[in-house]
Protein backbone atom coordinates (compact mmCIF):
# COMPACT_ATOMS: atom_id res chain seq x y z
CA UNK A 1 0.00 0.00 0.00
CA UNK A 2 1.28 3.58 -1.27
CA UNK A 3 2.00 6.14 1.69
CA UNK A 4 -0.44 7.53 3.50
CA UNK A 5 1.58 10.21 4.71
CA UNK A 6 2.53 11.65 1.36
CA UNK A 7 -1.18 11.28 0.43
CA UNK A 8 -2.14 13.54 2.96
CA UNK A 9 0.62 15.81 2.89
CA UNK A 10 -1.06 18.03 -0.03
CA UNK A 11 -3.61 20.47 0.52
CA UNK A 12 -5.02 20.48 -2.57
CA UNK A 13 -5.57 15.99 -1.58
CA UNK A 14 -6.92 17.15 1.90
CA UNK A 15 -9.93 19.19 0.41
CA UNK A 16 -10.54 16.54 -2.11
CA UNK A 17 -11.15 13.85 1.02
CA UNK A 18 -12.91 16.74 2.47
CA UNK A 19 -15.26 16.50 -0.51
CA UNK A 20 -15.87 12.61 -0.41
CA UNK A 21 -16.29 12.60 2.93
CA UNK A 22 -18.74 15.23 3.27
CA UNK A 23 -21.30 13.13 0.99
CA UNK A 24 -22.27 10.31 -1.85
CA UNK A 25 -19.98 9.27 -4.48
CA UNK A 26 -18.73 11.72 -6.85
CA UNK A 27 -17.28 12.09 -10.32
CA UNK A 28 -14.04 13.94 -11.66
CA UNK A 29 -16.51 16.28 -13.14
CA UNK A 30 -18.16 17.08 -9.69
CA UNK A 31 -15.06 17.48 -7.75
CA UNK A 32 -13.43 19.39 -10.20
CA UNK A 33 -16.05 21.82 -10.10
CA UNK A 34 -16.20 21.93 -6.26
CA UNK A 35 -12.20 22.66 -6.32
CA UNK A 36 -13.18 25.52 -8.33
CA UNK A 37 -16.32 27.38 -7.26
CA UNK A 38 -16.35 26.02 -3.45
CA UNK A 39 -12.79 25.97 -2.92
CA UNK A 40 -10.94 28.55 -5.20
CA UNK A 41 -8.54 26.37 -6.50
CA UNK A 42 -8.84 25.97 -9.96
CA UNK A 43 -6.29 23.19 -11.63
CA UNK A 44 -6.79 21.22 -14.75
CA UNK A 45 -8.90 17.66 -14.64
CA UNK A 46 -5.43 15.98 -15.36
CA UNK A 47 -4.30 17.78 -12.38
CA UNK A 48 -7.35 16.78 -10.06
CA UNK A 49 -7.24 12.98 -11.88
CA UNK A 50 -3.88 12.54 -10.74
CA UNK A 51 -4.32 14.02 -7.07
CA UNK A 52 -7.16 11.25 -6.73
CA UNK A 53 -5.02 8.33 -8.32
CA UNK A 54 -2.19 9.06 -5.42
CA UNK A 55 -5.61 8.85 -2.96
CA UNK A 56 -6.91 5.56 -4.54
CA UNK A 57 -2.93 4.31 -4.21
CA UNK A 58 -3.08 5.36 -0.64
CA UNK A 59 -6.09 3.00 0.16
CA UNK A 60 -8.58 6.65 0.57
CA UNK A 61 -10.14 6.77 -2.15
CA UNK A 62 -11.95 3.93 -4.08
CA UNK A 63 -13.75 3.92 -6.72
CA UNK A 64 -16.78 2.15 -8.51
CA UNK A 65 -18.50 2.28 -11.61
CA UNK A 66 -22.15 3.37 -11.58
CA UNK A 67 -24.02 3.01 -15.49
CA UNK A 68 -21.02 4.56 -17.60
CA UNK A 69 -19.15 6.65 -15.07
CA UNK A 70 -16.85 6.19 -12.34
CA UNK A 71 -17.40 7.33 -8.67
CA UNK A 72 -14.94 8.62 -6.35
CA UNK A 73 -15.74 7.65 -2.37
CA UNK A 74 -13.70 8.27 0.66
CA UNK A 75 -12.31 5.30 2.31
CA UNK A 76 -11.03 6.03 5.93
CA UNK A 77 -9.62 2.56 6.79
CA UNK A 78 -5.75 3.28 6.58
CA UNK A 79 -6.12 6.50 8.68
CA UNK A 80 -6.09 3.42 11.23
CA UNK A 81 -2.41 3.34 10.82
CA UNK A 82 -1.62 6.45 12.55
CA UNK A 83 -3.47 5.59 15.71
CA UNK A 84 -1.52 2.00 15.52
CA UNK A 85 1.56 3.83 15.39
CA UNK A 86 1.20 6.26 17.85
CA UNK A 87 -2.03 5.22 20.28
CA UNK A 88 -3.95 7.90 22.00
CA UNK A 89 -5.16 7.25 25.27
CA UNK A 90 -7.48 9.20 26.24
CA UNK A 91 -7.54 10.12 30.44
CA UNK A 92 -10.96 9.68 32.04
CA UNK A 93 -11.69 13.44 32.52
CA UNK B 1 -23.16 35.61 -36.21
CA UNK B 2 -25.21 34.00 -33.62
CA UNK B 3 -25.74 29.80 -32.94
CA UNK B 4 -28.75 28.36 -34.67
CA UNK B 5 -27.87 24.67 -34.37
CA UNK B 6 -25.32 22.57 -32.13
CA UNK B 7 -25.39 18.78 -32.05
CA UNK B 8 -25.28 15.51 -29.77
CA UNK B 9 -24.46 12.01 -31.01
CA UNK B 10 -27.48 9.92 -29.93
CA UNK B 11 -26.92 5.93 -30.23
CA UNK B 12 -30.19 5.07 -31.46
CA UNK B 13 -32.45 7.98 -33.31
CA UNK B 14 -35.96 6.66 -32.52
CA UNK B 15 -35.11 6.21 -29.27
CA UNK B 16 -33.70 9.65 -28.65
CA UNK B 17 -36.37 10.96 -30.27
CA UNK B 18 -38.31 9.39 -27.47
CA UNK B 19 -36.39 10.46 -24.80
CA UNK B 20 -35.84 14.01 -25.75
CA UNK B 21 -39.28 14.99 -26.41
CA UNK B 22 -41.62 12.63 -23.71
CA UNK B 23 -39.16 12.54 -21.06
CA UNK B 24 -37.27 16.00 -21.86
CA UNK B 25 -40.21 17.56 -23.11
CA UNK B 26 -38.50 19.22 -26.60
CA UNK B 27 -40.27 19.50 -29.57
CA UNK B 28 -39.13 18.17 -33.10
CA UNK B 29 -38.81 20.74 -35.49
CA UNK B 30 -37.12 19.08 -38.74
CA UNK B 31 -37.03 15.20 -39.25
CA UNK B 32 -36.36 14.77 -42.67
CA UNK B 33 -35.30 11.02 -44.11
CA UNK B 34 -31.68 11.05 -45.20
CA UNK B 35 -30.67 7.39 -46.32
CA UNK B 36 -30.82 4.78 -42.79
CA UNK B 37 -30.75 8.01 -40.83
CA UNK B 38 -32.68 11.22 -40.64
CA UNK B 39 -31.99 15.18 -40.33
CA UNK B 40 -33.50 15.63 -36.77
CA UNK B 41 -33.64 18.02 -34.85
CA UNK B 42 -34.94 19.46 -31.70
CA UNK B 43 -36.21 23.06 -29.95
CA UNK B 44 -37.72 23.92 -26.72
CA UNK B 45 -41.24 24.85 -26.77
CA UNK B 46 -40.51 27.74 -24.77
CA UNK B 47 -38.45 29.29 -27.88
CA UNK B 48 -39.63 27.56 -31.22
CA UNK B 49 -37.71 29.68 -33.04
CA UNK B 50 -34.12 29.52 -31.06
CA UNK B 51 -31.83 27.17 -31.47
CA UNK B 52 -32.13 23.51 -32.41
CA UNK B 53 -30.19 20.80 -31.40
CA UNK B 54 -29.31 18.12 -33.93
CA UNK B 55 -29.84 14.21 -32.57
CA UNK B 56 -26.68 12.75 -34.82
CA UNK B 57 -26.13 9.27 -35.31
CA UNK B 58 -22.94 7.91 -33.47
CA UNK B 59 -21.59 5.66 -36.22
CA UNK B 60 -18.82 7.20 -36.55
CA UNK B 61 -15.95 5.12 -35.32
CA UNK B 62 -14.08 8.14 -33.36
CA UNK B 63 -17.44 9.45 -31.22
CA UNK B 64 -17.49 6.09 -29.07
CA UNK B 65 -14.04 6.07 -27.78
CA UNK B 66 -14.54 10.32 -27.34
CA UNK B 67 -17.97 9.90 -25.24
CA UNK B 68 -17.22 6.64 -23.30
CA UNK B 69 -14.01 8.86 -21.67
CA UNK B 70 -15.92 12.14 -21.21
CA UNK B 71 -18.95 9.78 -19.46
CA UNK B 72 -16.71 8.18 -16.92
CA UNK B 73 -15.68 11.36 -15.81
CA UNK B 74 -18.47 12.62 -15.29
CA UNK B 75 -18.14 15.27 -17.88
CA UNK B 76 -21.59 16.53 -19.51
CA UNK B 77 -21.43 17.33 -23.50
CA UNK B 78 -24.24 20.02 -23.46
CA UNK B 79 -25.83 21.85 -21.30
CA UNK B 80 -29.75 23.16 -21.06
CA UNK B 81 -31.20 25.81 -18.42
CA UNK B 82 -34.14 25.35 -16.68
CA UNK B 83 -35.43 27.83 -14.22
CA UNK B 84 -35.69 25.62 -11.00
CA UNK B 85 -33.00 22.33 -10.86
CA UNK B 86 -33.98 20.87 -7.59
CA UNK B 87 -38.05 20.57 -9.86
CA UNK B 88 -36.58 19.22 -13.10
CA UNK B 89 -34.14 16.59 -10.98
CA UNK B 90 -37.08 15.57 -8.94
CA UNK B 91 -39.59 15.31 -11.91
CA UNK B 92 -36.95 13.32 -13.79
CA UNK B 93 -35.94 10.99 -11.44
CA UNK B 94 -39.61 10.29 -11.14
CA UNK B 95 -39.50 9.38 -14.60
CA UNK B 96 -36.04 7.04 -13.91
CA UNK B 97 -33.77 9.13 -15.59
CA UNK B 98 -29.99 8.49 -13.77
CA UNK B 99 -28.06 11.68 -12.24
CA UNK B 100 -24.60 11.53 -12.09
CA UNK B 101 -24.66 14.62 -10.21
CA UNK B 102 -27.58 15.95 -7.61
CA UNK B 103 -28.35 19.24 -7.96
CA UNK B 104 -25.62 21.19 -6.61
CA UNK B 105 -25.58 25.31 -5.56
CA UNK B 106 -21.88 26.84 -7.26
CA UNK B 107 -22.70 30.16 -6.04
CA UNK B 108 -23.26 31.82 -9.26
CA UNK B 109 -26.12 29.01 -10.44
CA UNK B 110 -27.29 25.29 -9.31
CA UNK B 111 -26.30 22.39 -11.60
CA UNK B 112 -26.74 19.01 -11.78
CA UNK B 113 -25.96 16.23 -14.59
CA UNK B 114 -28.11 13.22 -15.63
CA UNK B 115 -27.50 10.72 -18.22
CA UNK B 116 -29.65 11.07 -21.50
CA UNK B 117 -29.14 6.97 -22.18
CA UNK B 118 -28.66 7.78 -25.62
CA UNK B 119 -24.85 8.24 -24.64
CA UNK B 120 -24.07 11.61 -23.48
CA UNK B 121 -24.24 13.24 -20.08
CA UNK B 122 -26.66 16.26 -19.79
CA UNK B 123 -25.76 19.52 -17.34
CA UNK B 124 -29.10 21.29 -15.87
CA UNK B 125 -28.47 24.79 -15.01
CA UNK B 126 -30.47 27.41 -13.50
CA UNK B 127 -28.34 30.93 -13.27
CA UNK B 128 -29.12 32.65 -10.35
CA UNK B 129 -30.46 36.07 -11.21
CA UNK B 130 -28.08 38.21 -8.88
CA UNK B 131 -25.35 36.75 -10.24
CA UNK B 132 -23.05 37.93 -13.27
CA UNK B 133 -24.97 40.97 -13.16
Amino acid sequence: MADIYRALADATRRVLLDELAAGEGKTLFELCGALTMQHGLSMSRQAVSQHLAVLEEAGLVTTERRGRSKFHYFTPEPLAEIQRRWPHERTPS
Amino acid sequence: MKIGLTSVFVDDQPHARRFYTEVLGFQIKHDIPLGEASWLTVVSPEDPEGTELLLEPSGHPAVKPYRDALMEDGIPLAQFQVEDVAAEHERLTGLNVQFTQSPTDIRTAVIAVFDDTCGNLIQLVATKESAGE
